[in-house]
Formats: structure tokens, sequence, C-alpha cells
């Protein structure tokens, strides 16, 4: 595997992680996207060095092993239907409640009501959000 | 035999493409879909009954590829047991949610959905290739998060986003994990990969297994890669439930049990265990804390998990044994379950204890299909869970994890409070009076399709109580081959050699 493609891998996979931290789906998709490049340039690289034939024209010994691109495609079009699904989830999210965040789960929301705070600060922006549930579960050791 | 194991996949996805095409005919649906699954369970029996007489996996090399580089279909018993026990599952599920006949079923996409997640996991019961339980994973991943957010309701929209996100983060770290796997090795073939990975250094194996570890643990759901199931779960309509918590997480078990046992055996036991005490005990917990049946049930799922790796840990013959058997335990025995809160949300249009209440003065069956596999979770004599734990209990015993079995004992006593809170608030105290003053009576005299569904699962965990003896022993036959070195590849190139 030669260096700049390592490193290429790595800022993939860098950047696909930080994409899939946010809230906001749109985002999320694109890091998938991009964290799947990654996964897929990873598995091509392990096909030995760049620059050998492929099955026709090979000279004697050497020529690019077949079974990562096999593996690669069927990869890229697995992808490619999740993207496709998660599109349509954040299309949807999007319709009924008009943002595309990804939203609390139960038990947060529900420890966030706990909180006397909770039920201001949980409409509000992220950081309030954080805020409340951190009363919350303060208020619970209590 | 051989040519056959191929159809365990190809059979419900052909039956899915037909149920498509049928779309617009919701009965020609339900017939398609009833047929390739009961042929899929017959193909099944027979594989079993095959492996069982010659004491030989049944294997496929597709398109007459070697294993080393083509795809090859292995049944073997584990496999096999599995199958057959799924394919079962899904039919009484099937059956229960055509008797309920509610939207969900109605929906032009739901029979095709469930076809495809059912050769999903057949596909990845029945593969001997790495590569190919990736994709089997995606196909039945694929059909889950369809049925998952089948009627795009706020609910389901909101669960299924984590759902789908959290499962898309596995698959891209199945992948890379599979990726370097084939860096390292040259093959993915499950016969070939003990072999080859014997021969590389310590350090890169154990970075391999642990990323297959991280992997197979967020589709098994353990501690603590487990807090999305007990949120997407419960939003999904009852049968579609019933299903994901029978054989979803199972799904993920199997993968860990074969790579663990074939992969990797005797490394890193006490990451296992450790994993295993953690699961068991935080599921009960957060089984206790919820009030909804979904949700206890879901938080019982993990703990449950949590003895399955607890017996993988341990990694002895009889532990391995106890682990399958326990396996084959929860599939029927969760479904159930689930079922029964099918019916109760059918009958009381909710799950959440403090809304319900009196249920066994209204229906003293339903109060039985309830509690019999309940009994059989906590591992009450002589029910299939006892037997299950037992095994665990004692294999860990020998080989002296006395903490661990401490910790399964606990975890034991607390899903019969979390039951036990189920039974409370739901079947036992006074029915609630309708306005005309008559109390609801007949919960199932309305429902007798998906009384019946659930009785015979019900039944199914049953016969695996009384059938124990000879099924234990099948379970024991089965460890002996996961923990032979090398006996999985001799199974799987005996038939290439015979082929040749």
């Amino acid at each position: 595997m030669s260096v700049p493609l390592a490193l290429l891998i790595g800022v993939l996979f860098a950047c696909g992680t930080y994409l899939m931290m946010h809230r906001t789906m749109t985002r999320i998709i694109l890091g998938f996207g991009v964290l799947g490049n990654g996964v897929n340039l990873l598995i091509i690289s392990t096909g030995g060095l760049p620059g050998d034939p492929p099955i026709l024209g090979a000279e004697a010994g050497r020529l690019a092993d077949p079974v990562p691109q096999a593996l690669v495609l069927t990869a890229i079009v697995i992808g490619f239907a999740l993207q496709a699904f998660l599109l349509a989830l954040a299309w949807r999210n999007w319709t009924l409640d008009g943002n595309d965040e990804v939203e609390d789960d139960i038990s947060d929301r529900r420890l966030a009501e706990r909180s006397p705070a909770g039920l201001e600060d949980a409409t509000e922006d992220e950081a309030g959000r954080l805020d409340a549930r951190t009363e919350a579960s303060g208020g619970e050791a209590d | 035999m051989g040519h056959l194991v191929p159809l365990t996949f190809a059979l419900p996805i052909l039956g899915a493409a037909l149920s498509l095409l049928a779309a617009r005919h919701q009965r020609v649906q339900r017939i398609i879909n009833l047929v390739s699954l009961a042929a899929g369970l017959a193909l099944s029996i027979a594989l079993l009954v095959q492996v069982e007489r010659d004491d030989a996996a049944v294997v496929a090399h597709i398109g007459g590829w070697s294993s080393r580089i083509g795809i090859t279909y292995v049944v073997d018993r584990l496999s096999g047991m599995l199958l057959v026990i799924a394919f079962a599952t899904m039919l009484l599920v099937l059956v229960f949610a055509i008797a309920q006949d509610t939207g969900d079923e109605r929906s032009p996409y739901y029979h095709p959905a469930y076809l495809v997640l059912a050769a999903g996991i057949a596909a990845a019961f029945s593969t001997g290739d790495l590569f190919h339980l990736f994709v089997a994973f995606e196909v039945l991943l694929m059909a889950s998060y369809v049925l998952l957010t089948l009627n795009g309701r706020p609910g389901q929209v909101r669960s299924g986003t984590t759902y789908v996100i959290i499962n898309s983060i596995e698959s891209m770290l199945l992948l890379s994990a599979i990726g370097l796997v084939y860096a390292a090795t040259g093959t993915l073939s499950m016969a070939d990969l003990p072999a080859a990975l014997a021969e590389l250094d310590p350090g890169l194996r154990t970075g391999l297994q642990v990323l297959l570890l991280v992997a197979f643990g967020l589709k098994a759901a353990v501690f603590p890669l487990f807090f999305w199931l007990p949120d997407a779960y419960p939003t999904a309509p009852s049968p579609v439930t019933a299903v994901f918590a029978g054989l979803l997480t199972k799904v993920g078990v199997y993968a860990l049990i074969r790579t663990q046992t074939l992969l990797f055996p005797e490394e890193h036991r006490t990451l296992l265990l450790v994993v295993a005490g953690l699961t068991i005990i935080i599921g009960a917990i957060g089984a206790i804390a919820q009030d909804d049946i979904k949700r206890i049930l879901s938080f019982q799922i993990v703990s449950s998990i949590g003895f399955m790796v607890m017996g993988l840990g341990i990694g002895s013959p009889a532990a391995i044994a106890a682990t399958v058997f326990y396996l084959l335990h929860q599939i029927p025995t969760k479904t159930s379950l689930f079922l029964v809160e099918g019916v109760i949300e059918d009958s009381e249009g909710t799950g959440a204890l403090d809304r319900l209440g009196g249920l066994a003065h209204r229906s003293g069956t339903l109060a039985v299909l309830f509690a019999l596999p309940a009994l059989s979770l906590a591992g009450f004599p002589p029910f299939s869970g006892f037997v299950g734990k037992l095994g665990l209990v004692t294999s860990g015993v020998d080989r002296g994890q006395y903490a661990l079995v401490a910790v399964a004992l606990v975890g034991s006593l607390l899903a019969l409070v979390s039951l036990g809170k189920i039974w409370l608030g739901a079947f036992w105290g006074r029915a609630e009076e309708v306005p005309d003053g008559s109390e609801k009576k007949g919960i199932l005299r309305d429902r007798l399709g998906m009384a019946t569904a659930t009785a015979v699962m019900v039944a199914l965990g049953l016969t695996l109580a009384v059938a124990a003896g000879p099924l234990y022993a099948l379970c024991e036959r089965t460890a002996t081959d996961l923990t032979t070195p090398g006996r999985y590849a001799a199974q799987v190139q005996a038939d290439e050699r015979a082929d040749e």
C-alpha cells in the first residue's frame, strides 16, 4: 500500500467519523458517504501495489488481485442503497418535524423532563439540551 | 443434497420478488409468503437430518469455485438447528401478523420485506464466507429498516433513524474489519481462515479480533453497545418486534459464536467474561426501571444476550453446548412473550403498565401463555431456560468463574423481578370497568388466529424443555464440532475433494 493512499484513507475515516457525530441527518449522510469511500479504498488497497495489470494483459506472475475489486463492487452497491434509504428517512423526518435532526431517545427525554428546568431547556439549542441532561442526572443522584 | 443449501437463501428471496410483483393482491402475497417460509422450514429440517445422519456438514460451492476464492454455503449442526428454529419462528409470527390483519401487514411492502429478512437471516446462518456474512447482514438489515419504519409514523422515524445510523456504522466497522482480515491473510473463507490467522503476529490477530467483536457485538447488543435496542424495537408493529427480538440479535450472537470458536479460539476470554457480566446485570436492571411491557422485554433481550456471551467466554465444550441450547431456547421464548404483548396491545391499545390491569381475570389463557415463557426466561425448572442456565452455571463453576456465576444468578433473579412487574401491572388487579357496567371479556375469543399462533409458539418453547435430553445431546455434539480445531475446515474441504 502506498503512503499517500494510506494517508487519504486516514483522512476520509477522520472526516467521515467527524461528520457522523453531528445531529443533523444531512451531515450524517455525508459522513456516511465519506466513511464508506474510505472503507472502499481500504479494501481496494488490500489487492496489492497499484499499477498491476488486471486479468488481461498480465505478464507471468504479476496481476492485480481481483477479489478485493469484486468485494468493493458489492460494498459500493450496498452503500448506495443505504444512503438512499437514509436520505428518504431524512426527508420523512423533515416532513414530520420541519428539521432533519436526530432526536433524543425516550429515556433521555424522560430524564430531561424530570428536572424543572428541563422542559424549557429541551426546546432550546443543543447546549441548552446538554445542560438540562446534566442537571437531570445530577438531580437524580440527590 | 449440497446443491440444495443455497435454496435456504434463494427460496425467500424469490418469494420476495414474486411478492413484489403481486403487490396489489394481498391474498396472493400472503400465500407466497407462507409457502416460501414453509418450504424454507421443510428444507432446513431436511438439511439438519442429513447433517445428523452423515455426521458431516452439507456444503455447496457456488459456481464450482474452491472455498478459497468462491462463496461457500455450509450447513453444519449449529447452522442447521438455527435455520430450523428461525424458519419456524418466522412462519408462526407471519401467521400471527396475518391473523392480526392491521394496517402494517396490509402495506404492499410488508410481505416482500419480511421475506427478504428471512433470506438475510438464512444466508447469515448458512454462509461459510466472511464477506458473504457481511452481505447477509446487509440484506437482513435493509429489510429490518423497511419493516421498522413501514408507515413513517413520528415515533418510528425517530427511533428508526437511530437504528439505521447505528447499524450503518456497524456495517462500516464490519466491512473494514473484513478488508483488514483479507489484507492480512489473503482469504475470507471461514474454512481457510483459522490456519491463516494462526500464522499471524498475535498483536495483529488481537486487532482483527477486537474489530470483529465490536462489529458483531453491536449487532448482538452486548454492553456497552446495546443502547440502541430498547429504543428501536418497541416502536415497530408487534409482530415485527417479535421477529426482531427473537432473531436479529441472535444472528449477531451466532456470528460471535462462529468467529470466536472458529477463528480466535482461546483468546481474550477475560474480555468476553467481563462484557458478559455487565450485559447481564445492566440489561436486568434496565428492565426493572421500565414501565412498558415492550421496553421491559427489550431490556430482557440485552440481559439474556449476556448469558450467551458468558458461555462463549467460558469457552469449554460444556459451556458452548449450554450456550447453543440457551440460544435455541431464547428464540421461541422471546418471540412468544412479544406475541403475547402483541395480543395485549391489539386488545387494549397500549403496552404501558399503568394503563393495564386485571388481564388474568378476563383471559386466563392469555395469562398462562405469558407465564409459561416468562418462567422459562427467568430460569425456573423444568422449563428450557433452566436447562440452559444450569449448563452455563455448572460449566462456569467447573472453570472457576465464581464471580461471573454469582452475577448470572443475580441477573436471573432481577429478570424475575422485572417479569413480576409485568405480571403485577398487566395481569393482576381489578379489570377496568367499561362505561356500560359490564366487564370487558373475551380477549382471545375475538383473536383466535393470533391466539393459536402464540400458543403454538409457546408450545414450541415447551417442546425444547420436553425434548431437552436429545436436544442437549445434539447441542453437545455441536459444541464438539465447534471446539475441535480443524473440524470445520475438514468438513468443508472433504466435500471439495469429493467434487474433484
